[in-house]
């Protein structure tokens, strides 16, 4: 690649200043969720996405599901679903904003169609399927009976929301990353007054003042696995989602909680494929037949191990089941599944490798639901999977798409080494610790989406968004007018602008491999406090040492160096949960070898971290710190 | 025949073609250099024609530059070599890849 002029002008050390009510950082499901219903408030909003809103975040290039949602159409109530997700997750699970959520998330979907959204079969193309709610026209998915889970064009999301937002007169800087949050006083703790913005292409500075701020800007990943060799960028969500808002609430003094679990490598190890472009039975796939080599189908059982003989028996609960939850290892709630035992039998010869997905063996309203729809819909498959599949001449009719379970290298159900882990690029991360506002520890500092603690899908994303820009919205109209600490942003600018200064330092891609060498060698599984003491040490020399000497010749990559800075501070945090938690837990994927004892009663509670003073803080909340979910929700959601 | 002058170069980063411009249907638009979520794209100093893939290794493989540019065929997704599957043709066994 030759090197040509940067196409863009330059304005490094250019400072600008805006200021508005509500500041949103991040312009994806939450972020433009959150923008909308602020902007409804008839306060002036501002919103910052590293991307381009229109397309970005995790949810920009689509969406299929939109789960646990009570409707008029099934009879599961918020509390039952919170309750399953709190039984699944061994209590180690949000159950506030998850609560909120499913209070909200009908009218949330109802709302997104008002915008120009599609979220039913309006042209009749599944007409008498069996997952069809007739006078809805709703399309349900994993349990036909209970009707919870919503099939939806996901694809038609976020641009309907952009539209909203600028018929709402958001004012969105696309193409501009927040570095940091400024504080009253510039006062670890304080008030949060604003932030700091760098924008991508110009590399001109902003400071955005607000009255009250909202992080949107998902979690940390990349902390563990970063290789652009093996496949492309190995991150499930988009590789820009790194952990800025983590890093930044942290540096300002936020509490955050569960950060020290971890999960093993599914979707992003280095070996898997396209997302949802292999053969398997799950989630996007969920419930496709699947064959052996020779062509023998693989038998699905439900919780029981019963084996089931027809398709529409894999949507439905057990006899004696209330219903199914969208992914569950607990009895109460497991879906149907392909026979537990199969990797054995296959081990005995029973069944060939490799398998295939049989989507010719469908019914065909569920093989149209799989190939067309759900692959269509969620993202990241309508041009990868369907355009350029159908292209390469794959016919849904005729043929069985490999999948590549047992071998090594598929994305739900990959044989990843035991010992590689993997953050924040499943649903359950850590993230940060909030009240029944919605706002964190901060004053000032609200958070919704995938920045809060033990998260959830779209449908979260979008619900917690919409209520934190309510909430974000009251608390400006009667705040304090913020002042800015000019010594805050005279330091904040100085970190920034750093790495352009030096020449020939190390780069970003050879930082975040060191770092996630660090973390996997230092804080994987299984973990000690020696381990993770070395883990510690090794981050702060990199710290101190190439992070000091890091260099970027243009805004694109000082942008990227300054990504890598916030997933080193990310991993540090994850390493300070790590030895703060002084247990073994199975929920939290949490293994000490100095402390063996797997979910011992005294350690079942959450534990926090925050910067006190530059200090790291340690404290801990009972499990269900929340209180009365009904109760608390009511007092608090602003609604009449 | 003339002598061909070789040169030392060195590598080039992997994957390094996520996206592949037909340079007959793409007008240079740069919608796609609007689009992208990672800033993969820059417009080429020539007018008119397509971008420049300045960072391919940062490719999400998410299709958006595809699904909004408004010349159809103008941009092809190319998955790296190391990310395509194969299929199989139920009737007849034949082998096939993406």
């Amino acid at each position: 690649m030759q090197s040509i002029e940067w196409p863009y002008p330059i304005r490094y050390q250019k400072e600008s200043e805006v200021r508005t009510d509500v500041l949103v950082l991040g312009g994806g499901v939450a972020g433009c969720f959150a923008a909308i219903n602020a902007a409804k408030k008839g306060t002036m909003v501002i919103m910052v996405e590293k991307g381009a809103t229109i397309r970005s975040g995790a949810g920009g290039a689509g969406c299929d599901h939109w789960v646990h949602t009570p409707n008029p159409s099934s009879n599961i109530t918020a509390e039952e679903l919170v309750a399953y997700e709190l039984e699944s997750n061994g209590g180690y699970c949000n159950g506030l904003s998850r609560y909120i959520a499913a209070r909200e998330s009908y009218d949330t979907l109802l709302e997104l169609e008002k915008m120009g959204a599609k979220i039913r079969d309006t042209e009749d193309e599944f007409k008498g399927a069996d997952f069809r709610d007739e006078k809805t026209k709703f399309l349900f998915a994993y349990d036909y009976a209970n009707k919870v889970h919503f099939r939806v064009w996901g694809t038609t999301f976020k641009p309907a929301l952009y539209k909203e937002c600028k018929r709402l007169g958001v004012k969105i800087y696309d193409r501009t990353m927040a570095t940091s949050l400024l504080t009253k006083g510039g006062c670890q703790g304080d008030r949060v007054v604003g932030a700091t913005g760098l924008n991508i292409r110009t590399g001109e500075f902003i400071i955005f003042k607000a009255k009250a701020t909202i992080n949107c800007l998902s979690r940390h990943q990349r902390n563990f696995v970063f290789s652009s060799e093996l496949r492309g960028l190995s991150s499930f969500r988009p590789p820009n989602i790194v952990g800025d808002g983590h890093a930044m609430a942290w540096r300002a003094g936020a509490a955050f909680t569960m950060m020290e679990k971890t999960s093993p490598t599914t979707f992003g190890s280095g070996y898997s494929f396209p997302s949802y472009g292999s053969g398997n039975p799950y989630n996007t796939w969920f419930p496709c037949t699947m064959v052996d080599a020779y062509g023998k189908e693989i038998p699905w059982v439900d919780r029981d191990g019963r084996i089931l003989t027809n398709v529409s028996e894999r949507s439905r609960p057990a006899p004696g089941q209330k219903f199914l939850g969208e992914r569950s290892l607990a009895y109460n709630y497991k879906k149907p599944q392909l026979i537990p035992d199969l990797e054995e039998r296959i081990n005995r010869g029973e069944f060939t490798l490799p398998l295939y997905a049989d989507l010719t063996a469908m019914p065909g309203d569920e093989k149209r639901a799989i190939w067309g729809l759900m692959v269509g819909e969620e993202g990241k498959t309508k041009v990868p999977i369907l355009q350029v599949y159908t292209e390469a001449g794959f016919d849904s009719n005729k043929d069985l798409l490999q999948g590549y379970q047992f071998i090594r290298g598929d994305q739900m159900s990959e044989v990843g080494h035991p010992k590689e882990r993997t953050t924040g690029e499943i649903a359950d991360a850590g993230g940060l610790l909030i009240d029944w506002d919605l706002r964190t520890t901060l004053e000032g500092l609200y958070a919704a989406g995938d920045a809060l603690f033990a998260s959830n899908y779209y449908y979260h994303a979008a619900t917690t968004g919409r209520y934190a820009g309510r909430k974000a919205a009251e608390y400006a109209r009667n705040a304090e007018k913020p002042i800015i600490d000019k010594k805050q942003v005279k330091n904040e600018k100085a970190r920034v602008y750093a790495p352009i200064k030096r020449k020939n330092g190390i780069e970003w891609k050879e930082l975040n491999a060191g770092i996630c060498r660090v973390m996997q060698n230092y804080c994987s599984e299984p973990k000690n406090e020696e381990l993770m003491k070395i883990g510690s040490l090794w981050l702060r020399d990199i710290e101190e040492n190439e992070v000091m000497k890091a260099s970027a010749d243009n805004p694109h990559k000082l942008m990227r160096t300054l990504e890598v800075m916030d997933i080193l501070t990310c991993s540090q945090m994850v390493i300070h949960a790590s030895l703060a938690r002084k247990a073994s837990s199975t929920f939290l994927n949490f293994l000490r070898l100095d402390y063996p004892l797997l979910d011992p009663p005294e350690w079942r509670k959450w534990i926090t971290i925050k910067l006190t003073n530059g200090e790291v803080d340690i404290g801990e909340l009972p499990i269900g710190f929340w209180g009365s979910l009904e109760e608390n929700y009511e007092a608090h959601c602003g609604l009449p | 025949m003339a002598k061909e002058k070789v040169y030392a170069t060195p590598n080039i980063v992997t994957p390094n073609r996520p996206v592949i411009f037909d340079s007959k249907i793409c007008n240079g638009c740069n919608r796609c250099v609007a689009i992208c979520l990672m800033d993969v794209l820059i417009p080429n100093p020539k007018k008119g024609k397509p971008p420049i893939i300045m960072y391919p290794d940062e490719c999400w493989y998410d299709g958006c530059c595809v699904l909004e540019c408004p010349k159809s065929g103008a941009i092809k997704m190319n998955h790296p070599l190391m990310q395509r599957v194969r299929f199989k043709r139920k009737d007849t066994g034949e082998h096939f890849r993406v």
